[in-house]
């Protein structure tokens, strides 16, 4: 059977949910092997990714642990990329649709000479032809694509999958790199972390709980990550938000920030004008908090409650900290 | 540097067996020009200033209107939509204005599109952009940001001496975020993308690259593609003087030919990726809509817990 790799999503070896995601979209397609891209110490990065990697169904575990890998932006895994490609001649490629993980697969993409579909929410393969399925314009639109030339490369959405356990070998492969100049052209001098605290990250979250202008002031954004936090939630916002400077720019859902496409949507204090609603219309469960019973965003909501969020939100996140016990 | 060329274009054949990256026209066409360019940044960087900056522009139905797809061919109904610059452009238009007011030198757009990109075109001008590339040709319907990177790359040759090009980071209808990072491995320039925060300093430019958690400040050698994301600057409106300065600025309007394309390699024939059906999606169910009357943080709970979620 034909391999297909998944690049791995990891924090020191610390595998991210949406991996699992895509080894299980992966066995629908062939062997799933995972590329694992290692910081400094990528030996240890394996001895901690091994077990998670091996449940889900990875076969194989190719490892570049050159430290140079992490120094420079994107190019270089591009680069390990297209050599596995050329070496093991898979049936796809997957990678996790992140701001990140599709500037990988453009470039992989011109590199192998291959068509690139972005945003899966789901992939199929259907007699050697790998589909896959989107959601376009706000959600309002699914289509289905396949790669006509070259080696499919599909980025996919994280939440698009529940993960499923099926254990394989995780067997470890070693990938000598040598870079090219070429890959070594960005060089990453600071990551500078802004975030306080253990939240998850908004891109792959499960669930997010996002304030907008109701919310009144940077100050008041306390009700929200304490809601957030209850929930083991990630914070997201609306523009008018990071607009205003109330909250980071990071934390920006709709058209000009982060797509969103978790199990549970929480919006407090949000209208849901479209460009909002294009960030996080593929939730799969979306409820909202607004003190107009008008607003946009209650055409959307499985569960919506009419009133004033600075009362609402608090006894919400009394009420779950109290029955989570 | 004549080192450099040699790796650029090993780094583009050793993962492709078939050698197809380094056959690709787009990038044979931007190479001659590489090397004089640089000579060019060169003596310029040791005049001491001069920015030679272009900034890619997109056309792009109105986010305010509804969007759809033509049932002919599966591409986007222009038609049923208002055109305007995309949003996240405008800012990269702003940043180059900016560079250049700090450096001196010179901004062309460059845009692809039907012949109503002129607009778009002439609002780039009349913010203080100083010349423009238009790549216009009907083949081009339909293209793919494979295609779209691969003839913006071929026009770029075009520009002698290119320091920096600059693009918005997403576009509000294909919503990809690949073409800055494509459009840098064609040209063979370091990717800095996602820029809050750009600063240029002699033959180095540094940005702070927006993250999940935070920043990445990264660095590169000129030349380079940066693309930036919104709040990195307020876009100027244009100013009477500008609308009217635009009218008689140049405005190069090339064809694939000109840039050595063949038709067949763009455009949805040329796409390599296909929609093979599109479908509207099912209406959401509406769901429960509750007045607070000092419940309402109950009943959502009890709906939460319902789904599991506590
Ligand atoms: C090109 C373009 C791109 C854009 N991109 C984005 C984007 O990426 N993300 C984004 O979010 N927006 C984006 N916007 C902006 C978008 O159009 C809206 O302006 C924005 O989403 C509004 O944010 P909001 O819902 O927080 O504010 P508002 O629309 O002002 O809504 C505030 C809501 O809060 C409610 N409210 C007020 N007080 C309370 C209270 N005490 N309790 C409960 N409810 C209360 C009000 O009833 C109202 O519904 C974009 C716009 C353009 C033109």
């Amino acid at each position: 059977m034909a391999e297909v790799l998944v690049l791995v999503d990891h924090a020191d070896g610390v595998v991210r949910k949406v991996t699992l995601e895509l080894l299980t979209l992966a066995r629908r397609l062939g062997e799933p092997s995972a590329v694992l891209i290692g910081s400094e110490d990528a030996g240890g990065v394996y001895e901690k990714a091994r077990d998670t990697l091996a449940e889900h169904g990875a076969v194989k575990v190719y490892v570049a642990d050159d430290p140079q890998l992490s120094s420079y932006l994107v190019a270089p895994t591009a680069e390990v990329l297209a050599a596995l490609v050329s070496r093991a001649s898979p049936a796809a490629v997957l990678l996790p649709s992140t701001a990140e993980g599709k500037e990988i697969a453009g470039r992989l993409a011109v590199k192998t000479g291959s068509g690139l579909l972005t945003d899966a929410t789901d992939v199929t393969a259907d007699g050697g032809a790998v589909r896959a399925e989107q959601q376009v314009f706000g959600g309002s639109t699914i289509v289905t694509s396949t790669v006509v030339t070259g080696t499919p490369i599909i980025t996919v959405r994280p939440n698009s999958t529940a993960p499923e356990q099926a254990p394989a070998a995780a067997t470890r492969e070693d990938v000598t790199v040598e870079l090219s100049e070429l890959a070594r052209g960005a060089r990453i001098t600071d990551r500078v972390v802004e975030e306080k605290g253990e939240r998850p990250e908004l891109s792959g979250a499960a669930i997010v709980v996002s304030g907008g202008r109701g919310v009144g002031s940077a100050e008041k954004f306390a009700v929200i990550e304490a809601l957030a936090d209850s929930l083991g939630a990630a914070v997201g916002a609306s523009r008018a938000v990071t607009d205003a400077g109330w909250y980071p720019h990071q934390h920006q859902v709709g058209q000009t920030g982060k797509t969103v496409s978790p199990q549970l949507y929480v919006a407090a204090g949000i209208s849901g004008a479209i460009q909002h609603r294009a960030g996080m219309q593929t939730s799969k469960t979306i409820v909202a908090i607004n003190k107009d019973p008008e607003a946009p965003i209650f055409e959307l909501v499985d569960f919506g409650v009419v009133g004033d969020l600075h009362q609402v939100v608090p006894a919400l996140t009394e009420e779950v900290i109290r029955r989570k016990g | 540097m004549p080192g450099v060329s040699r790796v650029l274009l090993t780094g583009n054949i050793a993962p492709d067996e078939a050698g197809r990256c380094l056959l690709r026209p787009a990038v044979l066409a931007v190479w001659p020009h590489r090397r004089n360019r640089r000579d060019t940044r060169e003596q310029r960087r040791e005049t001491g200033t001069e920015m030679n900056i272009v900034v890619c522009v997109k056309q792009v139905p109105d986010t305010w209107s509804e969007k759809k797809l033509s049932s002919e061919d599966n591409t986007l109904d222009r038609g049923a939509t208002d055109p305007v610059m995309n949003e996240m452009d405008e800012y990269a238009v702003e940043e180059a204005l900016r560079i250049r007011e700090t450096h001196g030198g010179e901004v062309t757009v460059l845009s692809m599109g039907p012949d109503a990109t002129k607009e778009t075109i002439r609002k780039a001008l009349s913010m203080g952009v100083d010349k423009a590339i238009h790549v216009l040709d009907d083949a081009l319907h339909g293209s793919d940001a494979l295609a779209t990177s691969r003839v913006l790359a071929a026009a770029l040759a075009r520009v002698e001496g290119a320091d920096l090009v600059v693009l918005g980071s997403e576009s509000s209808d294909a919503r990809m975020s690949v073409v800055p990072a494509m459009l840098a491995e064609r040209l063979g320039m370091p990717q800095l993308t996602f820029a809050k925060e750009v600063t240029v300093d002699g033959g180095s430019v540094t940005i702070k690259r927006l993250t999940d958690e935070g920043y990445q400040v990264v660095e590169a050698s000129l030349p380079a593609v940066v693309s930036v994301v919104e709040k990195i600057n307020e876009p100027r409106y244009p100013s009477f003087k500008g609308i009217m300065a635009a009218k008689k600025k140049p405005v190069d309007t090339t064809s694939l030919a000109d840039l050595g394309i063949e038709s067949a390699d763009v455009g949805l024939d040329g796409s390599w990726s296909s929609v093979e059906s599109f479908q509207t999606a099912p209406p959401r169910q509406a769901g429960t809509v509750v007045k607070d009357e000092g419940e309402g943080a109950a009943k959502l709970a009890d709906f939460l817990a319902t789904k599991k979620f506590i």
